[in-house]
């Protein structure tokens, strides 16, 4: 029988989550993800944690606990960096750690640093290491490296294309490989949603918010739909560059959608107690208010936040871009 | 050109000495206070930390006098504090306030790149700066080493709040000096000074280390002066970094050989495995080091939502239940209040005593019972 190898569904699942799944697959082990978020995950999470950690590492917990007991390992990379002079956050850092204190009797954790700061190929190094886990065999690994960077490649390929990641995630494993044409999206507005991943992506944390404004009539564009270029470009008219991946991210889409003609509105979604959407945050709804006239809403999500409130805002937020639109 | 800078602790001496050796014009901002909290918070970010909050005080406060430049210190990440100057920049921007940033950021890999920004503010030479350096590098040895006598005199004094008066004092006294031979005049003076306090000396105080967010530790005014309290309480406080080390650290790549937080990194696995930003790692480390030195407690102090110290308040209590040394970490933010922590420091160290006391009490037993078998 094949090992199995979990990976917890929460924070960097969103990013790179078809890499992972490729180069395990490869190795011959079976890849096992944790169930969507429910609320027994999330409180599951709350109550092994410190306090004073932001929901989305809560719920890391939780979805880590949920595979306790049905993995042979646990796949909990230290994301310390994946691209020249920046981070991903502190608590990523240190996300190993804290896991490995904070819950008993775990499974075996895999916890390669991946630290991309100094050094670019280092990201095949912490492959190394955790293939050596499973195979003697470098060549093995290579090809499992290669497999798990192409799966990745075309992951980019569809986000690039109109799809969300977390739909691409389940497309791909239904077998879809590429295609040529963008999914449908109805609708009388573009609304830009800006936020981690794990955030926007997760359907219980964020209330299904790309659904909602579906349903209300809206597309959704993100910054996983964007070229990787434009992003950076954008980002670059900070007079500092910003050292979290994410952060920087967010800014350089927040910046493209306030100069884009087809965007209607901005929607930033942050949670409760994040270092980085703090002052990202605070960033873009300055600039936007400085330089342009694209509505603009914040909304903070933490473990307590009801649905019919983030449905209202919503509402009120849409019905105000369309009585703009209609006033004009 | 008037200039102003940040508070933190008692920085200001220094970096006010370093600016006035070169003929440059100061504005040292009010000392923090509810004020500087109050404008502080209403102008900034919600969910920042806690001493950006307090920075924006200080230069709105500083601006207010007529302060047109701020001099601020930059960083690499991923702790935010290497990118409060930006967001500083565009809140004073948008406050209207028209005031210049010069942003220090630590040298990536000569210590003459720090050299350069300094000199963009003067005209003086080369020479000079680096002279102006020095002295106020000595001025920050000098403020550690009046610090370190007031931890050892407060629970110590006869007569509680003399230690402190002398501290104050002291502390003028190294913010007057205007030389080197000056300054080391005014280091003895206070040191007499301080030696005529009356203390008992051969009181064994519980000692309690403090680890933490830099700022925190370091700002009174922030902590709620959690170290005066437990000197209050009776307890010898001791810190894991001081000024001087962290400027060290900071600003000269840890160019002059004197402790610093290097040890505490290499105590921190298998805890933390790997620098988390901040002093996540070192607050983790400095825990273990105090253990090992068989201090009584540890207290960890952080502002509200501190990223690297969150990674080490989760690994804290695994720490503290390895090596046996009780720990209490203290949140601070714009809403702490004096009374409530004054409270739960009280308790801690009725922890503490009662666990010495208990240590002691059992150890006698133990003494008893090795006679009795003895002579049984």
């Amino acid at each position: 029988m094949a090992l199995k190898i979990g990976i917890p569904r929460a924070l960097l699942y969103y990013y790179y989550y078809p890499l992972w799944k490729g180069f395990f697959n490869a190795l011959g082990l079976e890849v096992v993800v944790s169930s969507k978020t429910t609320k027994p995950i999330l409180n599951n999470g709350v109550k092994h944690s410190v306090d004073d950690a932001c929901m989305p590492v809560k719920l890391f917990f939780g979805h880590v606990l949920d595979l306790k007991g049905k993995v042979d390992y646990l796949f909990i990379p230290r994301m310390v960096s994946v691209e020249r002079k920046a981070y991903i956050c502190p608590k990523f850092l240190g996300l190993p750690d804290m896991i490995r204190y904070n819950i008993p009797d775990l499974p075996p954790i895999i916890d390669v640093a991946v630290n991309m700061s100094r050094k670019e190929n280092n990201l095949y190094n912490a492959f190394v290491e955790a293939g050596k886990v499973f195979t003697g065999n470098p060549l093995a690994i290579r090809k499992a490296y290669k497999k798990g960077l192409e799966e990745q490649e075309r992951f980019h390929r569809l986000n690039r294309l109109g799809f969300m990641p977390h739909e691409t995630i389940e497309q791909m494993d239904k077998g879809l490989v590429a295609q040529n044409f963008a999914p449908q999206q109805e609708g009388s507005l573009t609304i830009g949603v800006i936020g981690h991943g794990y955030n926007i992506y997760d359907t219980y944390v964020s209330m299904n918010v790309i659904q909602k404004l579906r349903e209300m009539g809206a597309r959704v564009v993100t910054a996983d739909n964007l070229e990787d270029q434009t992003i950076e470009d954008r980002a670059a008219e900070l007079p500092k560059r910003l050292f979290w991946t994410l952060g920087r991210k967010m800014i350089g889409s927040a910046f493209h959608f306030m100069r884009s003609d087809r965007i209607d509105g901005i929607i930033h979604v942050a949670s409760f107690g994040c270092g980085p959407d703090s002052f990202t945050g605070e960033i873009i709804e300055r600039r936007l208010r400085r330089s342009n006239h694209v509505p603009f809403l914040n909304l903070t999500l933490d473990e307590h936040t009801g649905e019919a409130g983030v449905v209202t805002r919503l509402e009120a937020f849409l019905d105000m871009i369309r009585w703009r639109r209609a006033a004009q | 050109m008037k200039v102003t800078f940040p508070h933190m602790g008692h920085m200001h001496i220094c970096l006010k000495a370093l600016l006035e050796y070169l003929d440059i014009e100061v504005i040292v901002p009010p000392m923090p206070s509810k004020k500087t909290m109050t404008l502080g918070t209403q102008h900034s970010p919600e969910f920042a930390c806690l001493p950006l909050k307090i920075n924006m005080g200080n230069f709105i406060e500083a601006y207010e006098l007529g302060a047109d430049t701020v001099i601020m210190a930059g960083g690499i990440g991923p702790c935010r504090f290497g990118y409060y100057a930006q967001v500083q920049r565009e809140i004073l921007q948008d406050l209207g306030y028209n005031m210049k940033m010069v942003i220090l950021e630590p040298p990536e890999k000569h210590i003459s790149e720090l050299l350069v920004k300094i000199r963009q503010l003067t005209n003086r030479s080369w020479f000079d700066v680096i002279k102006a350096i020095r002295f106020a590098w000595y001025k920050a040895r000098a403020v550690d080493e009046v610090e370190r006598r007031v931890h050892y005199l407060r629970p110590r004094e006869l007569e509680q709040g003399r230690a402190d008066e002398v501290f104050k004092t002291s502390l003028n006294w190294i913010n007057d000096a205007r030389s080197k031979k000056e300054l080391d005049e005014m280091v003895k003076k206070a040191m007499s000074a301080f030696d005529r306090v009356p203390a008992d000396n051969n009181r064994k105080p519980l000692r309690i280390g403090i680890v933490g967010e830099i700022y925190v530790m370091l700002e009174p005014f922030v902590n709620l002066d959690v170290e005066g309290h437990l000197g209050k309480l009776g307890v010898e406080v001791d810190r894991s970094i001081y000024l001087s080390e962290w400027i060290n650290d900071h600003l000269f790549m840890g160019l002059i050989k004197i402790k610093g937080s290097k040890l505490a990194r290499e105590y921190a696995p298998p805890y933390v495995n790997h620098f988390v930003g901040g002093h996540g790692q070192e607050t983790i480390g400095s825990t273990i080091l105090y253990a090992r030195e068989n201090y009584d407690g540890v207290i960890q102090v952080q502002p509200f939502s501190c990223m690297p110290e969150i990674v080490a308040e989760s690994i804290l209590p695994t720490v503290s239940k390895d090596y046996g040394i009780p720990t209490f970490t203290l949140i601070v933010d714009e809403h702490s209040g004096d009374a409530g922590v004054v409270t739960r420091l009280e308790a801690f160290v009725d922890l503490l005593e009662r666990k010495k006391e208990n240590a002691a009490a059992s150890q006698v037993n133990a003494a008893n019972e090795l006679s009795a078998v003895n002579k049984g």
